[in-house]
């Protein structure tokens, strides 16, 4: 082994020790950025050992992909707000998704049928997933960010035609690996792996989207670990595997948080009006309140918690929530936060907003350990959240939801809706919650209401 | 079966088992930050990038490798200030803003 090869594996194993490190820093949030800087400065010394490789001939090219990718990079990394996460998240995986399946192309290129088995199986997997990943995040960015409809997008044979797809791209890849010198073969597969990544996604509904991200995820780490097999580089596996890894326990995470299993939301196009019976006793009265008693409410209460949705997102009401529960506190009340693992359209989003809003991680609570709060709290105030308060996927074993762990605010002493309508909620399901005689709801617009919230509170 | 297969492997699931350990522990109130990071870290695919970039293999090769370069150029530096971003927010107690 040359010096040369010798430093740059050592920067790679330096490199991977301190990713590693870097991810046992985010167990707590006092050490993860000092462990974020050990990653960064891992990938600077990884990134400058690749290029002392002796295969790289010219470097105009190489740098100038670096200085463009360092200019949009900056740039979408200062600009982007914490609210667009969920969008530009997917964004990245399609990006890791295109760069692995490129690099798998290029290789298969270069060598074409003189692959042995191994390699070609690698080469495979890297482009069939770097592939999936990179339509199917372009279709759930697009989705995110609103550019198509959000809701399901099904058709008759859905999804028997996307199993002919995969199988039949999947058959490719064994003919590949079989006769890896019939190049169509190659060419086909990644065809197929393009559309199938659209067509997986598509019938996806918004709600869902924290458990495609998360499993998008998923596939683009595991696209570099594939990469990392075909260029037979340690570091790219475990990374890949790391990447990988976390996104798989994410996704079992929150199918577990919505009590359905992964086939369920991929195939199961969700909120699409199929199964599950109404509610019985979702018919009756909705009770309006009004912003003066629901002010005079939480001003002379002892304990208050926010549970907050997507529609907190949606209406930017972070920081006006942060900023009654300020004048909350001067007057001595208790507030705490409840975040249900899937609020929002990715996991932790609801963290990530109300930090954001300079709210103290302190204050949030999980599931688990509010719900048995609840019964002692005197008004709970639901956010621009629907399914993740709804006492049916507790109460109806029948219903759509039945069994999805849900924070009890209906054990509350009292709640108090914010909703902008008397619509339903993203899964199209009513909610018995609304006419039950504890719950009080607020009509208009989030931001809006919180923010007069305060100002009333403010001045008793 | 060759040794780079199998040297692939051992690195790949003793990968996988220190991954689900460490991942395992992060609290869903970092979640997203965690799945920034992690994308941030995958972009070390780049390193691979690089070398089909630069090596002038074929043209073909080179024009996937620079866009390659850039998408994970892309992921690695949004990814890091992303996170360092979102990490900064975090904070125990409230208290007077820092300035």
């Amino acid at each position: 082994m040359s010096t040369q090869t010798l430093f740059i594996e050592g920067t790679y194993f330096v490199a991977s020790v301190l990713f590693i490190l870097s991810l046992k820093g985010l167990s707590h949030p006092d050490t993860a950025r000092r462990g974020m800087f050990l990653a960064e400065f891992g990938m600077l010394i990884a990134i400058v050992g690749t290029l002392l490789h002796r295969d790289i001939v010219s470097y105009e090219w190489v740098i100038v992909g670096l200085l463009v990718g360092s200019t949009i990079g900056v740039w979408l990394g200062v600009w982007v707000p914490m609210t667009a996460m969920p969008q530009r998240t997917a964004l990245s995986h399609a990006f890791g998704g295109l760069a692995a399946a490129l690099v798998g192309v290029s290789e298969f290129l270069r060598h074409g049928e003189h692959l042995g088995t191994f390699k070609v199986t690698a080469l495979g997997f890297e482009v069939l997933l770097g592939g999936i990943t990179f339509t199917g995040s372009l279709v759930a960015f697009a989705k995110l960010q609103e550019l198509v409809k959000g809701a399901p997008i099904v058709y008759p044979g859905q999804n028997v035609g996307n199993f002919l797809l995969f199988g039949s791209a999947f058959v490719i890849f064994i003919a590949l690996v079989l006769s890896p010198a019939h190049t169509i073969l190659f060419y086909a597969m990644c065809a197929l792996a393009l559309l199938f990544g659209v067509l997986l996604v598509l019938p996806i509904g918004a709600a869902d989207m924290p458990v495609v991200i998360a499993l998008l995820n998923s596939y683009a780490g595991l696209a570099s670990a594939a990469t990392g097999f075909a260029l037979g580089n340690n570091v790219l596996i475990i990374a890949g595997t790391l990447d990988g890894g976390s996104g798989f326990i994410l996704s079992i995470l929150m199918c577990k948080a919505m009590n359905r299993s992964i086939t369920n939301v991929l195939f199961g196009a969700f909120g699409s009006g199929t199964g599950g019976e109404a509610a019985a006793g979702a018919e009756g009265v909705m009770r309006e309140v009004s912003l003066e008693d629901v002010a005079t409410q939480l001003a002379y209460a002892r304990k208050v918690v926010f549970v907050p949705g997507y529609g907190m997102a949606t209406a930017q009401a972070q920081n006006a929530v942060r900023e009654l529960a300020t004048h909350l506190e001067s007057r001595g009340v208790e507030v705490k936060y409840a975040i249900h693992p899937v609020a929002g359209r990715m996991p932790g989003h609801m963290n990530v907003l109300l930090a954001e809003a300079n709210v103290p991680y302190s204050q949030l609570y999980e599931l688990e350990q509010i719900n048995p709060e609840m019964p002692t709290t005197d008004v709970a105030v639901v956010i621009g959240a629907n399914d993740v308060v709804n006492p049916e996927a507790r109460d109806n074993p029948k219903s759509p939801i039945a069994g999805m762990p849900i924070i009890e605010v209906d054990r509350a002493k009292s709640v108090v809706v914010l909703k902008r309508g008397r619509g339903k909620g993203f899964s199209g399901l009513e909610n018995p919650l609304f006419f039950k005689p504890v719950t009080g709801l607020l009509f208009g617009d989030a931001k809006g209401s919180l923010t007069r919230l305060a100002a009333v509170v403010g001045e008793l | 079966m060759n040794e780079t297969l199998l040297a692939g492997l051992y690195v790949f699931v003793l990968a996988a088992f220190l991954g689900y350990q460490v991942i395992s522990r992060v609290p869903p109130l970092l979640h997203t930050p965690l799945m920034s990071a992690t994308n941030a870290i995958s972009g070390i695919s780049l390193i691979g990038s690089i070398v089909t970039a630069g090596a002038k293999y074929n043209t073909v090769s080179t024009v996937l490798g620079v866009i390659a370069v850039t998408a994970a150029t892309i992921n690695v530096v949004s990814g890091f200030i992303l996170t360092d971003r979102m990490l900064k927010m975090f904070k125990r107690e409230k208290g007077p803003e820092k300035k």
